[in-house]
């Protein structure tokens, strides 16, 4: 019988990545997130790894990026104003085609916002964030198994598609414990012929001085790559919506709030089903698109929910593409929804 | 009569025609980087770090496996390849911009660090692909684009020495300036450059070798009165020498 654990949702998030085979780590601490630098200073020597603690955000996400040149699986973690430090590295890993893995467990902004749960990054993350075009792929957990589950998905896409990987959760997420069941260690074989250190002449660069003949073309196989990202590596979940009437669209934990609240409408009649995007980019653009022809159907509406004012609405206004009336319910401030507030939305919106 | 070949050109240097203007240091500095690799017989054991700055096109010149840089983290993605790759030999070769202005945190903890790795700091005083500007290694006095009247005390500070501020680190194991502005000067570098890789190789730990470079069109002048401003003015600001030698027998 596989073991049931209690774990933090950060010291999970460290196990998997441990499992999933990485072995170098690097980061800088920043609350609410310190629980997996800590876990793996400890862990990583146990099993051949290196762990470093930088001296910054911007130090932390080179030295992925210097050991990701050479194969590895590495990883850094932090939170929201780390993140912002970590974009300009993020867009040399897109460019240089690298597969890192990178983990924001959000906190409250802008600037030094606070240390409560947020989901402010969520254009920093599914919008590239850095300099030029380019497109991480974002997966977005809801529970510690789940945590557990795409921090391995990570790693497998990172290497999948060489290219860097973030899994983005609300503090809420890394501060709490929950029973999980953690995979067996993963035996991992990477094969890799583009890497440093075989003494190929293998160049890891993301300069291409010529424009038509040198960065048109590396762009292009760039935006390739996406599409292929795009049509393979949707995920969401689906929570009532065959019969529902409206559809709350939203992720993370004010998505487990949704889960609630709609238990609830519908012992009141009302007809609601949540549609949780898991990957935020690529974005479950035709799936909603489809549930918004639904609504529509029953004069309802889709209701955002976020931790963060028009940042995922962005995106569901593009799925939904003006198919049907599209309301939200905000937090900016670090304290979390509760279910009374967001049916107390709905009722409201219905008068 | 037989003939003998006493000179070629290095194996790990490859055909491509150099980037660099006429007279610049950088050439000098790639050759004896990749006599080096030769003479020691590691191009596939070595891993250079390009850096942005003049020298970002290093690795069509050199024919080693090369990782390039974002500005002035260098040693930061040096740090990661080498704690991957502990038993390559791993040099990172740095502008003075990218070395002590953007990169000065990086640079600093790297050497803390005491880092196995081998860092070449090439200091022309100036930023030399962005057209000339003030470095950090800026002379007082030395007009560049950004300081038309010459670098004031009172608005820029002063040139910072990066051998000086490493040797207050414990953990480096060799730092050491030297200059290519003559062929003495050259032989003795490659001397210098060969034994920071050395200790590199033997695991001593971290090597920094500072070269005083020129930047004759920048500078604006001939190649030639370029190297004698090295001679004449340049190292009576940073001197030459050795300021740490671990390995040196008593």
């Amino acid at each position: 019988m596989e073991k049931v654990q209690l774990l933090k949702g950060n010291e999970a998030l460290a196990e998997a990545a441990v499992r999933a085979g990485c072995r170098y780590y690097f980061g800088y601490p920043i609350t609410p997130q310190n629980e997996i630098p800590a876990y793996m200073s400890k862990r990583l020597p146990e099993v051949g790894g290196v762990f470093i603690q930088a001296e910054s955000e911007t130090a932390s996400i080179n030295m992925v990026y210097g050991a990701c040149s050479c194969g590895a699986r590495a990883m850094t973690s932090s939170s929201s104003p780390g993140i912002s430090l970590m974009q300009e590295g993020l867009s040399y890993l897109a460019g240089a085609d690298l597969p890192a893995v990178v983990i924001n467990v959000m906190r409250g902004g802008p600037g030094l916002g606070n240390i409560s749960p947020s989901q402010a990054d969520y254009l920093q993350s599914v919008k590239g964030g850095g300099h030029g075009d380019y497109n991480l792929i974002v997966l977005a957990p809801y529970s510690v198994q789940e945590i557990v589950d795409l921090t391995i998905k990570c790693f497998d896409l990172a290497f999948k598609y060489r290219n860097p990987v973030m899994l983005i959760a609300d503090g809420m997420l890394g501060q709490m414990s929950e029973p999980v069941v953690l995979p067996k260690m993963i035996d991992v074989k990477d094969d890799l012929d583009w890497v440093v250190g075989n003494g190929n002449h293998a160049i890891i660069h993301s300069l291409y001085l010529n424009p038509e003949d040198m960065l048109e073309i590396h762009n292009a196989k760039l935006q390739k790559k996406y599409e292929a990202i795009k049509n393979e590596c949707i995920e969401f979940e689906k929570y009532l919506c065959d019969d529902a009437t409206s559809i709350f669209v939203s992720y993370g934990t004010p998505a487990r709030v949704c889960k609630a609240a709609i238990d609830e409408l519908r012992e009141k009649g009302i007809k609601v089903g949540l549609f949780r995007p898991i990957s935020l980019w690529p974005f479950p653009e035709k799936e909603l698109n489809e549930l918004a022809s639904q609504v529509a159907n029953h004069s309802g509406k889709v209701i955002v929910v976020e931790m963060a004012k028009n940042q995922l609405e962005q995106d569901v206004k593009l799925a939904v593409n003006g198919k049907c009336e599209i309301v939200a319910l905000n937090k900016l401030g670090g304290a979390i929804f509760n279910e009374t507030e967001i049916i107390d939305f709905v009722l409201k919106d219905r008068k | 009569m037989t003939q003998k070949t006493l000179y070629s050109k290095p194996k790990s240097l490859t055909d491509k025609v150099m980037h660099y203007c006429p007279g610049c240091s950088h050439s000098v500095v790639h050759k004896l980087l990749a006599e080096i690799i030769d003479e020691f017989d590691i191009q596939k054991d070595a891993i250079f770090i390009a850096p942005v700055g003049c020298a970002v096109l290093l690795y069509d010149y050199i024919d080693c496996d090369t990782v390039e840089a974002s500005h002035g983290r260098a040693a930061a993605v040096a740090t990661g390849i080498k704690r991957v790759k502990p038993n390559k030999q791993v040099i990172s070769y740095q502008g003075d911009g990218d070395l002590l202005a953007i990169g000065m945190g990086e640079t600093l903890h790297a050497a803390n660090r005491g880092e196995n790795i081998t860092v070449v700091f090439i200091n022309n005083a100036i930023y030399g692909m962005t057209g000339g500007q003030m470095a950090p290694t800026t002379l007082v006095g030395q007009k560049t684009a950004t300081t038309a009247a010459g670098r004031k005390p009172s608005n820029e500070g002063y040139p910072i020495g990066a051998c000086e501020l490493i040797n207050t680190l414990q953990a480096p194991y060799f730092i050491e300036r030297c200059k290519v502005n003559d062929s003495k000067s050259i032989i003795k570098t490659k001397n210098i450059l060969k034994k920071a890789l050395k200790y590199q190789m033997e695991d001593k730990g971290y090597s920094f070798v500072e070269i005083l470079s020129n930047c004759p069109t920048n500078w604006g002048l001939s190649p030639k009165d370029s190297n004698k401003w090295i001679e004449d003015i340049m190292q009576k600001n940073f001197p030459i020498g050795n300021f740490r030698d671990n390995g040196k027998e008593a």
